[in-house]
């Protein structure tokens, strides 16, 4: 197996960043090297949305971007939302709702909540059941991530 | 701090944020997956191929040449530093690697160990194994009669006091055989007007928790230590049985375990940790295993069974007698599986008042992966029989599916089949509240067309895994402010800030500033493990009896302190005037465990099976589209008896999920096996519940209940709202279509099918 590393030149939440990978690493692992730890490989397979980051604003699956993929590009993770001392409105909805149970899968919810909100501001059950589904939660909190959407689009553009 | 005498907070039944809301919502929470230790190797696995064989050889030196290979090992090497390399709660059956007889497709046969994991996974590909096929039994039923033995001999681990009477028997797959008797059953089956006999089946589903399966080792040769960090639900056992291997002091084990993605059972007793143990003690490095999601299909699973049911029923629908057989599957090795079958065989003849009732509950061992315990320790798949049952008798004797079980309801006061007099179980008011938000007497309007409307009621019961143990340390700094150190583990259930509340409660603080310190079995005292819906109750009752004890002692340091035996005012002026300066500490220790009396040898009776019983049923309205057999669930009820719920909240989110996770076992979870291959042993081919699959209309009650000798009311919730929800549906579907399904999953496909082998009759 070839152990050349390449240097990767991108922005991660916001600031300039580079790492080393090998060919073969994909985004997650080369987040865990910068010790991110919030997205997380779990099918393996791109399936349950818990390795969810958004590469120029778009939601991808960092269990199968290769790490290579970024180069010269903007990566967000949910370490990049809200600051130091105040939590993004989705992240407080999501709390507020009780929207979480193991918070395994959380970041990957809350990114894609993100993205939700960004496109649409004050979407429909229907719309949020059908823009999350890509996310999937064993400890079936749905229910109140359905609220906790509704609660963020509240904060975030009412 | 500003916590004082005499209590004004009231916490309880409150709701009150998670405790580590804000690491899991910004990403920094720490779980195991994400633990990495200086010089650490990882560790890939080489797993059978075969279900049942003799193992000829196995030839790990072509892996141990490939580049950045550390070392690759198998059995022989492990027997050099552990000589006798078996784990197990109930039987010493399963071994680190396999040992001379591989016993299903994928058990762990060899592992290669390098710094980089693809290395590892490459490397793993140029082991050879050779082995002399054995025939192979995949069915509970045929186990029972099978000439190919899974074990040649039975070890029981005693390590549980309510499996001591286990003897290993030769020449046998029956893990455990559990009878109860009680009235005179024959008799009754002669006098009843009608006699109804049914057979239902559940299918092989995995636990799947989205943090899978991982745990690292660190031993330190010279000073004989090993410090685990491990995702486990039962670090207080995985310190007791790794000693046990190493023959070493529990004080030699440290067992750590960060915050858990999920385990709903797949994480409980020892899962890798014998493993990444074995291999730190051989390389002297920290050891890493992560399981990848496929591996977690070939480590643990929940019991298929067959469900063999038959009752004496009067005209006026009155349930005299009833015989129920169970055979569960339990695969290669034993874990949970004999307590499983003893437990829930209390509870087989279901939560009705029947003067006649045998039981006979057999674990079986076949070459299938193993099963363990699965959100609800086997009462899921006994609930899916009872009350698909006495919904057919009902439509039988054209009774109305709510009536029949009011006549048979079992009511406090009364005994449940094993002889425990019932208490504190509000199986009524279950069923009531139920049947009133779903409007049961009034008209139902049904669908006309190719869609067919629905609707159906289950309600199941469960008692309590006992005895077990539980203890906790409540520390009262000098400043006022207080630590409560437990072994429970909060793996999403919300367990630590439910304790906090309890320790709020009785010291007069708020939740959110009690700091609870997760299980590092050198600081956190013993805990009999998290599962079974126990830690409410029993830890509860030991955080309690510990914050009762520090407030005890906090009251006899203000009488030392000369402040009198009637002090109002700040704890921390205590420790001030005691000690001359803020200094000082304090420590409340609670121990708690239930009464329990073991069931008598001959007939299965006990006169105390359970400290307390949970409760659970649910109703479902759905439509069934006769052209596809699709079915679509418009509104789910889940009714509970959870004792005073501590954090309503939370409760609330324990009783969705669970019957999301049920719901998931109903519809669409099934490993699928060929020749004993899980053939879709991925997110791909295995369908969890996601956003679109969940009812339309969803709603959960708590009813209005106490459990007298819980804390503060309280009592276990985790596992309630899975009782009802296969058998909900099942009936839904035969009052929609006329079709009655008896195995689970209920697909489309399986729908279809049958809907088409009726219109061909």
């Amino acid at each position: 197996m070839s152990q050349t590393t390449h240097e990767v030149i991108f922005k991660l939440n916001g600031r300039n960043q580079t790492a080393r990978v090998q060919a073969h690493h994909n985004i997650v692992e080369m987040l865990n090297s910068l010790d991110l730890f919030g997205a997380r490989e779990s099918c393996g397979q791109g399936l349950c949305g818990t390795c969810t980051v958004l590469i120029d604003g778009k939601a991808v699956s960092g269990c199968l971007e290769l790490a290579l993929n970024v180069q010269n590009k903007s990566l967000q993770t949910v370490e990049g939302l809200g600051t130091l001392n105040e939590l993004h409105p989705i992240q407080e909805a999501f709390i507020e709702t009780n929207a979480f149970q193991c918070g395994f899968c959380t970041p990957g919810f809350i990114l894609m909540t993100k993205t939700l909100l960004d496109q649409i501001h004050d979407p429909t059950d229907e719309q949020i059941k059908h823009y999350l589904s890509g996310n999937l939660c064993r400890c079936g909190a749905y229910p109140e991530i359905i609220k906790a959407v509704r609660l963020a689009s509240k904060k975030m553009y009412s | 701090m500003n916590a004082r005498f005499p209590s004004e907070l009231n916490v309880i039944g409150k709701k009150v944020n998670r405790l580590e809301s804000y690491s899991k919502v910004n990403g920094t929470a720490k779980y195991t997956h994400h633990l990495n230790l200086p010089g650490m190797l990882y560790v890939k696995v080489f797993r059978s191929t075969v279900p049942h064989a003799l193992i000829i050889n196995v030839d790990v030196s072509r892996a141990k040449k490939i580049p950045g290979v550390f070392d690759a090992f198998t059995s022989s090497d492990i027997i050099k530093f552990i000589p006798d390399p078996y784990y197990g709660p109930a039987f010493l059956d399963q071994p680190i690697l396999a040992i001379d007889k591989v016993r299903y497709v994928g058990e762990p046969v060899a592992v290669v160990i390098a710094s980089d994991p693809h290395i590892a996974d490459y490397a793993t590909q140029f082991i050879e194994a050779e082995y002399k096929d054995l025939p192979a039994v995949y069915d509970e039923i045929e186990a029972m009669t099978s000439k190919s033995i899974v074990h040649d001999e039975l070890r029981p681990s005693g390590t549980f006091p309510d499996l001591k009477h286990l003897i290993g028997k030769k020449n046998t797959n029956v893990a455990l055989d559990y009878h109860l008797k009680r009235g005179n059953l024959e008799k009754a089956f002669k006098e009843s007007d009608f006699t109804f006999e049914h057979t239902f089946k559940t299918q092989q589903v995995m636990h799947t928790p989205l943090e899978p399966m991982v745990s690292i080792a660190d031993v330190h040769l010279y000073e004989k230590r090993v410090t685990i960090y491990t995702s486990s639900q039962s670090p207080s056992f995985v310190r007791l049985e790794i000693a046990r291997l190493l023959g070493w002091r529990e004080n030699q084990v440290k067992v750590v375990v960060p915050h858990l993605g999920g385990g709903f059972g797949a994480k409980l007793y020892i899962k890798l940790e014998a493993l990444v143990t074995a291999l730190s003690l051989m390389t002297g490095k920290p050891i890493k295993y992560s399981q990848t999601m496929d591996e977690q299909f070939y480590t643990i699973t929940k019991h298929p069974t067959t469900f063999k049911i038959k009752s004496a029923v009067n005209k006026d629908g009155k349930i005299i007698g009833r015989r129920c057989d169970v055979w569960w599957n339990g695969g290669a090795y034993a874990d949970i599986g004999p307590r499983v079958t003893q437990k829930s065989g209390f509870t087989a003849a279901g939560p009705y008042d029947i003067e006649n009732v045998e039981i006979e509950s057999y674990a079986l061992y076949t070459n299938r992966p193993p099963s363990g315990a699965l959100r609800g320790f086997g009462i899921p798949q006994l609930v899916w029989a009872y009350e698909s049952h006495i919904d057919i008798i009902a439509r039988k004797l054209s009774m109305d599916p709510l009536e029949i079980r009011r006549i048979n309801l079992l009511k406090n006061g009364h005994p449940q089949a094993t002889g425990t007099i019932m208490k504190d179980a509000e199986i009524e008011l279950v069923l009531e509240r139920l049947a009133s938000r779903m409007n049961w007497s009034a008209p139902y309007h049904r669908t006309s067309g190719t869609i067919k409307s629905g609707r159906g009621i289950a309600i199941g019961f469960k008692a309590s895994i006992s005895p077990t143990t539980s203890t906790a340390f409540v520390t009262i700094n000098a400043d006022g402010s207080c630590i409560l150190s437990m072994s429970s583990v909060d793996m999403g259930q919300g367990s630590d800030t439910a304790m906090a509340q309890i320790v709020a409660q009785v010291l007069n603080l708020k939740s959110e500033n009690v700091r609870v310190i997760n299980p590092d079995t050198d600081s956190t005292p013993y805990d009999m493990a998290t599962l079974g819906s126990r830690s409410v109750f029993h830890m509860g009752n030991a955080v309690k009896l510990a914050a009762e004890d520090a407030k005890n002692k906090l009251k006899l340091l203000a009488l030392e302190a000369g402040l009198g035996d009637d002090f109002e005012g700040p704890y921390a002026d205590i420790f001030l005037k005691r000690y001359g300066m803020l200094a000082g500490s304090l420590i409340g220790f609670g121990v708690y465990i239930p009464t329990y009396t073991p069931p008598d040898k001959k007939d299965g009776s006990t006169t105390n099976a359970t400290p307390f019983w949970m409760i659970g049923a649910t109703g479902v309205e759905l439509e069934v589209d006769t052209e596809t057999g699709h079915i679509n669930i418009q509104r789910m009820i889940n009714v509970v008896d959870c004792g005073n719920p501590l954090n309503p909240t939370i409760v609330e989110t324990q009783l969705s999920g669970a019957s999301i996770m049920q719901l998931g076992f109903s519809l669409t979870e099934i490993m699928k096996l060929d020749n004993g291959q899980v053939t879709n042993a991925s997110f791909s081919d295995y369908k969890i519940p996601g956003f679109n699959d969940i009812p339309i209309i969803f709603e959960n009650e708590m009813v209005d209940a106490y459990q007298s000798n819980g804390p503060f009311g309280a009592k276990g919730v985790g596992e309630s709202a899975t009782f009802g929800v296969s058998p909900a549906i099942a009936n839904a579907i035969d009052d929609a279509i006329g079709i009655r399904m008896t195995e689970l999953p209920m697909t489309p496909e399986s729908v279809f099918m049958a809907l088409k082998d009726k219109f061909s009759q």
